[in-house]
């Protein structure tokens, strides 16, 4: 990443700790984001007793699968310093169609390529207005977030029951490991977030991602495909959508098009909250699960306690701005190093 | 005739038009307006009464745009706005006098107005990018709302706050006045005094207009009070009209529609340049579109698809890569070098 090192002439850092972080600045808000979901969880356990149990930490993940999903496609909009606001509607869009699809007899292993595919092409659509017509990404996604919502009250005006059975099988599944357990919709999520971190890691792909969020125009000096790069990463978060949607049909049961009206911002606020900057340039996929988490860990706590669930969005509202608070001290912090 | 093609009113004004003319060819009723005990009725005047509600937001949000800020938080402070005043008008024991409902709202605005400073507060002295820093209340306010309501929706009967939304006054109504009064305040200070060169100095160029010795501070936190007060005013006349505090449902997507009508009139996302003028062509638009599409038979649910059309038009016709293939087109193989993709860049 961004390391920068400590030129001699400059003086020196104290403590090493200090220098670790001064180096690795652009880790810091993840590992903030890390302390304050142990702080949660610990603080949880000591007010409850039985919070931190195999079975309420496994819920956890089955519970926010969708999220985690739209949430590594996010990041990957968002590091290039872009926004998709298109992946609510998009995934209600293609978890009615692939519910509609499926109720009339269309076998799972159709239906699942299709949808992911109709995610990729609202995705492909978006990245095309950005990159090829100059079009913000905001108002670029607004129409994609416009179509998808619409597309999905056409297939259907009201919710639609799945029956197929493999789609049934991805969440009634319990694979056990003593009191924990995991669903294959579970799997797909970490399988989605293992290959988002190893693609942003190590592939050119990935690179030229940060690179594009880094300084675009030195990207493109540089002879790297920023406009290929551009398009993908739109591409990929319409995937991911495509995915959210088919995992959220198979966690509730039935495609509904009022599905994910406002998760856009739910999985904005958990990818700020996991350390990835706005302005694009430095992130982590893995700041994302961990942002994921926190907001899933307050949901539990919330319904824990009994108190309303508007709570929650009050208090990821608040975390929000605590975590662009510190993100704005940290890139004031950096300029008036240079 | 090419000068006024170029006009910034032009297209808009032209959709507009095009508009009312194919729905007034599809169903010759639409722009009957009958006269019923001194009162106006047809498709139209109700185009003027429920476009209210964007109409005040839209105003707020195309000055929060020319100091190239967005401001997603409306439709949370409309719900907002509309839960504290109706709140109060059930906890009142006269439900049904103006002194109550006057309080009521003002009490709703205020709120609004406060929620305004905290965003100016967040962009303005602490320097946050506007779309994260009115993210924050956009998901927050939602809640603060439900937790005011307590998770029911209040629904009260009252006749002066009924009058709001659904009041006339002179034939006229009374919502219609209402905006008609926010955008002739707002044209008189913006543009008589120098408020609205200023506030285009600042979204032209931040750095520039600040060595020049304009206080930018004052006139960005400003859009902002402006912005939340407008979407209170608005919360009021949605609560109004459906005689409810609907924490989830009011202003539901209206941030994104207000920001469509105010490109919709021309003005700019990068800031800059407003115009007041395109907005309100810009929210008719919207609302006779809106209308057309439930006159087709659609359901009002499915007109998102039709938005989305719309939008992509919009930017289309106003991005720089459609402007040089046009003109490829028209100058054929006279046509001079064209400005490659760097200017491209650096206009946008």
């Amino acid at each position: 990443m961004s390391t920068l090192t400590p030129t001699t002439g400059l003086s020196r850092v104290g403590s090493h700790t200090r220098a670790f972080l001064s180096r690795n600045s652009s880790l810091m808000p993840l590992l903030a984001a890390l302390v304050i979901l142990l702080l949660i969880l610990a603080g949880a356990q000591v007010h409850f007793g039985d919070f931190v149990t195999p079975r309420t930490m496994s819920a956890l993940l089955l519970d926010h699968a969708y999220l985690l999903i739209l949430a590594v496609g996010m990041t990957f909009v968002i590091l290039t310093g872009g926004i998709d606001l298109s992946v609510g509607s998009v995934m209600a869009f293609t978890g009615i169609a692939g519910a509609k699809m499926l109720s009339a007899g269309h076998s799972a292993g159709l239906v699942i390529p299709v949808i992911i595919a109709a995610g990729a092409l609202i995705g492909l659509f978006i990245g095309v207005l950005v990159q090829y017509f100059g079009v913000q990404p905001f108002i670029a996604s607004l129409a994609g977030l416009f179509l998808g919502r619409g597309l999905a009250y056409v297939v259907s005006l009201k919710s639609i029951r799945v029956e197929n059975d493999s789609v049934l099988w991805l969440e009634s599944t319990r694979y056990r490991f003593d009191h924990w357990y995991i669903t294959p919709t579970g799997i797909i999520a970490l399988v989605v977030t293992i290959l988002g971190a190893f693609v942003l890691k190590y592939t050119r792909f990935g690179r030229t991602v940060y690179a594009v969020g880094g300084n675009e125009q030195s990207a493109r000096l540089m002879g790297l495909a920023v406009a290929r790069t551009k398009v993908l990463v739109y591409v990929i978060s319409g995937v991911c959508a495509g995915l959210a949607g088919l995992v959220l049909t198979a966690y509730s049961g039935a495609g509904y098009p009022r599905n994910g009206i406002g998760t856009e911002l739910d999985v904005i606020a958990a990818v700020v909250i996991g350390g990835t900057l706005l302005t694009g340039g430095t992130g982590y996929v893995l700041g994302s699960l961990i942002g994921v988490f926190v907001y899933g860990t307050i949901e539990t706590v919330i319904s824990y306690m009994g108190a309303e669930q508007s709570w929650t969005r009050i208090i990821i509202g608040l975390m929000l701005l605590m975590f662009i608070v510190v993100q704005r001290i940290i890139v004031v912090r950096a300029e008036r190093r240079r | 005739m090419s000068r006024l093609v170029k006009h910034h009113l032009f297209w808009p004004l032209v959709s507009l038009v095009a508009l009312v003319a194919i729905n007034a060819v599809a169903r010759p009723r639409f722009i009957e307006i009958t006269v019923r005990d001194g009162r106006l009725y047809g498709a139209l005047i109700d185009i003027l009464r429920n476009s209210a509600p964007l109409m005040l937001v839209a105003l707020g949000m195309t000055l929060v745009i020319a100091t190239r800020g967005i401001d997603l938080s409306v439709g949370a402070v409309m719900a907002v706005s509309g839960a504290v005043a109706l709140t109060i008008i059930d906890g009142s024991s006269e439900p049904g006098s103006v002194g109550t409902v006057l309080v009521a709202i003002a009490a709703g605005v205020g709120v609004a107005l406060v929620l305004g400073v905290w965003n100016g507060f967040l962009v303005a002295v602490l320097k946050i990018q506007p779309i994260i820093a009115t993210l924050v209340l956009m998901m927050a306010g939602r809640g603060v709302a439900l937790l005011i309501t307590k998770g029911f929706i209040t629904t009260v009967t009252s006749a002066p706050l009924k009058f709001v939304a659904s009041g006339y006054v002179l034939g006229l109504p009374f919502a219609f006045f209402i905006w008609v009064a926010a955008v002739a305040v707002i044209s008189l200070v913006e543009r008589r005094t120098a408020l609205g060169v200023l506030t285009e100095a600042v979204g032209i160029n931040p750095e520039a207009s600040r060595l020049a010795g304009v206080r930018s501070l004052g006139i960005i936190l400003g859009t902002y009070v402006v912005s939340g007060t407008l979407a209170g005013v608005a919360g009021i006349l949605y609560s109004s009209n459906i005689m409810a505090a609907d924490a989830n449902a009011a202003g539901e997507l209206i941030e994104l529609y207000a920001i469509l009508a105010v490109v919709l009139g021309g003005t700019s996302l990068t800031g800059g340049k407003f115009s007041i003028a395109g907005t309100v062509i810009g929210v008719l638009i919207i609302q006779t579109l809106e209308s057309t599409i439930l006159f087709l038979g659609v359901s009002s649910a499915q007109s998102p698809v039709f938005f989305a059309l719309v939008v992509v038009l919009v930017v289309l016709i106003q991005a720089p890569a459609v402007h040089r293939t046009v003109r490829r087109f028209t100058r054929g193989r006279h046509s001079r070098p064209t400005p490659d993709i760097q200017t491209a860049e650096v206009a946008r």
